[in-house]
């Protein structure tokens, strides 16, 4: 936008967009600031009352509230950690010119396409049923005991379960970055007889540090917003041990019928997101510039 | 030392022969350029000769020791490309170190050598910015500091000064040129561009469609060129080409007379014709002319002659510059 003139005429034609965008934002979040207010119950419903900041005092002293918070981060930092470290992995081992390369990366990319739901339900009783499952399978070939994965290790069964999912989508942006390697760069690297690890650390990924920022960035978003898998799969439980806060904020409402708590929960999570979003673009968005 | 041998050299991508077979000799020291049109197979040459192509069958030897199966690394060459391919991440400094750190030279040492590479290049006051912060020129000297530390046997240039400006051009043409006589290390430096060519080379490698055309010193390539390809490529306008009667009457199947070597005059001349077009440099004027019988041809005048579209003019072929070619485009000797 190089002139006055310009930017006053891109500002008009963008005006409605942006005048529908607000709306269709501030709407819900206004309702829900105001649902937020009110002692509002499903079973006693019609006799909703103003009660101020109660129940936002009742929601972050819950110690619930703090095992679920913990537990997002914990979830958001285990998948991060898999996706990003396996899919740096996975697109080195696909940038690698061999037979049959257009079909791995199809199937790689694959999980992609399955719905939450379903690769939950799959996990759950294909592969990581105590009984049935191929892990289990596995393990009694191996000799060993199987692991009740819902049991023992829930979130780490939850975490490696979401991990599968967002594992082809690092992989298909750091794909796509190690291939936008300029070609004579590599042969500046190989003239001056770089190996292979130095090679990594030194050239490959400093150029990766962009896309690496891009999928952190992306993933976090979604991943702050895990629900079906926890639905799907363990309900949250045992205990609240894979109750994060979206599941927190569906157990208030439809479990335990506070639409008003629910609500304070639900804005809670929205200023939680944006502090985490603050923190990351503050953090690894210097990444981004230039 | 660089003793570069090249002996029956054949390169094919698939079915490609991209090079028949070259067999060529550098000498330790020499000042080689690769010219010749675009697609004739510099750059792969200059990469089989690296080490970044495999040859396909033939063998290169460096410093008499067979090489053709070693890694580039280890063939002890440094090579310039044409995008400088500069670690973007890296600044100059580590830009300049990093070859001598993967060969595993100690600090004090790399920093040493980094130091006197870019006193040498004028870069020492931007040892410490990124490479986006540097001009063309800058960048072209950190990617020259980047093959000197490495003190190799020989230099490779695949068009290092493409990307620059025509003034840069010049003043880093002189620059290399000096480094040169600096370090008396072989250079083999590739190059579309004649004027390069001629002014920077000891030795001149014409190639075309993956063969040697004609090796030799510039002026002689300019003054005996071995034929018509070569009579064509080297000069600057072209060299005129007559055949028909024309080249008949000197028994040739081709004569060459280079724009430079034909006389003007306003009146009089061997050829009569009529000036077309005026290309005015100040120091030189072209002449295109549509010569009578003989067809288009391309005159050098002083600048003083004020001739325009249009006039006539007599040409005057120097006879003892006049190439003659047989019918299959050699050149034959008197
Ligand atoms: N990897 C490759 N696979 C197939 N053909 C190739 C490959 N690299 C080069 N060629 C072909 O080899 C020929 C020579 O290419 P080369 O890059 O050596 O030309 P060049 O003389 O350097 O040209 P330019 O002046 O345009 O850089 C070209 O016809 C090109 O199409
Ligand atoms: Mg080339």
């Amino acid at each position: 936008m190089a002139t006055r003139q310009t930017r006053i005429l891109a500002h008009a034609a963008t005006a409605p967009s942006t005048l529908v965008l607000f709306l269709w934002m501030i709407v819900p979040l206004a309702m829900t600031i105001y649902f937020s207010l009110l002692r509002y119950s499903l079973l006693d419903p019609g006799n909703e009352s103003f009660i101020g900041l109660v129940n936002y005092e009742y929601f972050l002293s819950d110690p619930a509230f703090f095992a679920a918070l913990f537990n997002t981060l914990k979830l958001v930092g285990g998948v991060l950690l898999i996706s990003v470290v396996g899919g740096i992995l996975l697109a080195l081992l696909l940038d690698q010119p061999c037979w049959g390369r257009g079909i791995v990366r199809l199937m790689v990319i694959a999980p992609f396409f399955v719905m939450p739901t379903v690769s939950a339900l799959i996990w759950k009783n294909l592969l990581m049923h105590p009984v049935q499952g191929l892990f289990a399978w596995i393990a009694n070939l191996l000799g060993l005991q199987p692991i009740d994965w819902f049991a023992q290790a829930p979130l780490t069964a939850i975490t490696l379960i979401v991990a599968w999912q967002w594992l082809p989508f690092a992989t298909l942006i750091l794909l796509t970055a190690i291939q936008s390697l300029d070609e004579e760069q590599k042969e500046a690297a190989e003239m001056d007889g770089t190996p292979p690890l130095s090679f990594f650390f030194y050239i490959v990924l400093p150029h990766l540090a962009r896309p690496i920022t891009v999928v952190i960035l992306i993933e976090t978003i979604f991943l702050l917003n895990v629900f079906a898998e926890i639905l799907v799969t363990t309900g949250g439980g045992p205990g609240n041990l894979t109750t994060n806060i979206p599941f927190l904020v569906y157990a208030q409402a439809l479990l335990q019928f506070d639409v008003g708590g629910a609500s304070a929960g639900g804005i809670i999570a929205v200023i939680l997101a944006n502090i985490v979003a603050i923190f990351l673009v503050r953090m690894i968005g210097r990444n981004l510039e230039a | 030392m660089g003793r570069i041998h090249l002996k029956g050299v054949r390169k094919a991508f698939g079915d490609v022969i991209v090079i028949p077979s070259i067999d060529l000799d550098i000498a330790d020291g020499e000042f080689v350029v690769f010219v010749g049109p675009s697609g004739c197979g510099k750059s792969t040459l200059l990469r089989l000769i690296a080490g970044l192509e495999d040859v396909t069958s033939g063998r290169v030897d460096i410093d008499g020791v067979d090489m053709t199966n070693v890694p580039p690394a280890k063939r002890g060459l440094s090579m310039v490309f044409q995008s400088y391919a500069l670690y973007p991440h890296m600044s100059v400094r580590s830009n300049i170190a990093f070859g001598l750190k993967m060969a595993g030279e100690s600090p004090e040492i790399i920093k040493q050598k980094v130091e006197k590479a870019a006193a040498t290049l004028n870069l020492s006051s931007y040892l410490d910015r990124k490479p986006r912060q540097l001009s063309g020129g800058q960048r072209q000297r950190v990617a020259i500091g980047r093959a000197i530390v490495r003190e190799p046997k020989a230099f490779l240039f695949d068009e290092p000064l493409s990307n620059l400006d025509a003034a840069l051009r010049v003043q880093m043409r002189l620059e290399i040129t000096q480094l040169h006589q600096q370090l008396a290390t072989t250079m083999i430096y590739v190059t579309h561009d004649q004027v390069e060519a001629m002014t920077m080379a000891d030795k001149i490698v014409v190639l075309n469609a993956g063969n040697i055309e004609q090796v030799g010193a510039p002026l002689e390539l300019y003054n005996t060129p071995a034929n018509l390809f070569v009579a064509g490529f080297i000069g600057s306008p072209k060299m005129n080409l007559l055949n028909g009667a024309i080249a008949a009457k000197f028994g040739a199947g081709t004569i060459g007379i280079r724009p430079e070597h034909i006389a003007t005059a306003r009146d009089r001349g061997e050829w009569q014709g009529v000036v077309r077009v005026a290309e005015h440099l100040g120091s030189d004027t072209f002449l295109h002319v549509d010569a009578e019988t003989i067809g288009r041809i391309t005159a050098r005048a002083p600048g003083e002659l004020a001739l325009a579209a249009g006039d006539k003019v007599g040409l005057t072929p120097r006879p003892d510059r006049i190439h003659r070619f047989d019918s299959d485009g050699r050149a034959m000797r008197a």
